[in-house]
């Protein structure tokens, strides 16, 4: 359950559209239900209090947002959780958005609720989810009123927090926290201990249910070419009905290859994927190469920071002797 | 006299400085390499994308290998610097996907080292074809 509470949020950004400071701000939008949520851009205080919302289903990255947003006029605001604030600074590395029209303020995050595993725990016909402390209230039409605790049904990258350090911010709303967890590539290591075949039908069967909606390139802040590969309607395989196992293959390895070295780990990827497949899989193996080949780095940590892809040493490692070295240590 | 004999297909990026006439000195001093390896001019080994590595294999390449400059003799001062760190990557991650690692090198071969050349090609293609057909990377469209 997340300590900053809506009514917080909501405070702060009237109290900034009030005196001036910013003229838009970014948050996110009530839908039908609680799970739906809508990042939204509020422009006055009535519209913050009919329509805003913050609840643990309010997951979403706002910082590739502010690409197209921070043009506007005025400055804009947005909350930063950990997270989004890495992303934030690997965008300004990269000078996609302009610093200055953005208003930056902080906030804590303790996890996000990942509805898509609260999804398969019943049949169907989800009424309502109620954040309620460290439980989870589900009424349903057939199983009545259930309860389940909120740490079993976080979103993975939560359960994997790797910080919970808000690296860019004008403002703090909550304390900032040097909370670091190492667990993040648990999993990598065990798909990197398995046999090639083993590993190979696992991808297979993974990849196989990719349903191409390019979902994970949409929301991914480290994707913001004007112009994307994957959007050429020569290639022939721009959708699912024209592919085989080779492109299933190859979107996934040229799309984490395109933001190896750039990608933040914030899970987005996979929090999006209508199929369930585990994206951050791949974006952790590149970041658990990298930071053994070429030393520790976190994406947008600073900004400024140049990006291992995009940098060298004349001692790199030799590729015959960087292959398969994760599974033989 | 074996006549059904597995032949790989083979496709040798070469960087023009380097390694494409590294090859031609294998032909000048006539050193053999299997005929089954094609070799692909790139300005610099540093210009192979990896979706280039991909195609490749999905129109029916069984192997790829790079060849480039020896790191510090690029034409162009840092070309294949990036190359080494591109490669260990993209290899790095085939192989995590499940891909047999034998099926991609990256190897530096000067101007000057046609006998090199000529001996990597060998033995890289006997690697390849013990391997046998590449099956995980193929696109059976592209199969003639």
């Amino acid at each position: 359950m997340q300590t900053v509470t809506r009514n917080q949020l909501v405070e702060k950004a009237k109290e900034l559209l009030n005196n001036g400071t910013v003229t838009r701000v970014l948050g996110i939008k009530k839908g039908e239900f609680s799970y739906d949520l809508t990042p939204a851009v509020f422009t006055s205080a009535e519209e913050l209090e009919k329509e805003f919302e913050f609840n643990g289903f309010a997951a979403a990255n706002f910082s590739k947002y502010l690409v197209k947003l921070a043009d506007g006029e005025g400055k804009i605001l947005v909350f930063l959780k950990p997270c989004d604030s890495y992303s934030f600074n690997q965008l300004l590395t990269e000078h996609r958005f302009n610093r200055e029209n953005v208003y930056a303020v902080g906030i804590e995050c303790d996890g996000f609720a990942d509805y898509k595993k609260i999804e398969e725990e019943f049949n169907d016909g989800i009424k309502s989810v109620e954040f309620n402390g460290e439980k989870i209230e589900v009424t349903t039409l057939y199983d009545g009123k259930k309860e389940l605790a909120f740490a079993d049904y976080m979103l993975e990258r939560c359960k994997n927090c790797k910080t919970k350090k808000i690296a860019a911010f004008d403002e703090l709303l909550t304390e900032n926290s040097d909370e670091t967890k190492n667990t993040r590539f648990e999993e990598v290591e065990k798909l990197e201990a398995m046999t090639p075949d083993e590993r190979y039908a696992f991808w297979r069967n993974e990849l196989s249910r990719c349903i191409r909606c390019n979902a994970c390139r949409d929301v991914c802040p480290a994707c913001t070419c004007e112009k994307c590969v994957f959007n050429n309607p020569d290639s022939g395989v721009e959708n699912k009905a024209i592919q085989n196992s080779f492109e299933e293959n190859m979107f996934h390895i040229i799309r984490a290859f395109h933001v190896a070295g750039r990608c933040t780990d914030c899970g987005e990827c996979s929090r999006v994927c209508p199929q369930h497949i585990p994206l951050h899989l791949l974006n952790r193996k590149f970041i658990k190469d990298i930071n053994s080949f070429y030393g520790e780095y976190q994406a947008g940590a600073e900004v400024g920071n140049r990006a291992p892809l995009v940098n060298y040493t004349k001692e790199d490692i030799e590729p015959k002797d960087a292959v398969g070295r994760g599974s033989e240590e | 006299m074996q006549v059904n004999e597995f032949k790989p297909k083979i496709v040798a990026f070469c960087c023009n400085w380097c390694s494409y006439a590294g090859a031609d000195l294998a032909g000048n001093n006539r050193l053999n390499y299997p005929d089954n390896v094609k070799i692909i001019r790139v300005p610099c080994s540093c210009r192979v994308n990896p979706m280039f590595i991909l195609r490749a294999f999905q129109r029916g390449a069984d192997g790829v290998i790079l060849c480039g400059c020896h790191p510090g003799d690029c034409h162009y001062t840092s070309g294949n610097y990036y190359t080494r760190r591109r490669m260990a990557l993209l290899f790095s991650m085939l192989e995590y996907l499940g891909i047999e690692k034998e099926r991609t090198r990256v190897e530096w071969v000067s101007a000057a080292e046609g006998a090199k050349f000529s001996a990597t090609m060998n033995e890289f293609c006997e690697q390849v074809a013990a391997l046998g057909e590449n099956k995980r990377l193929e696109d059976l469209r592209c199969k003639q």
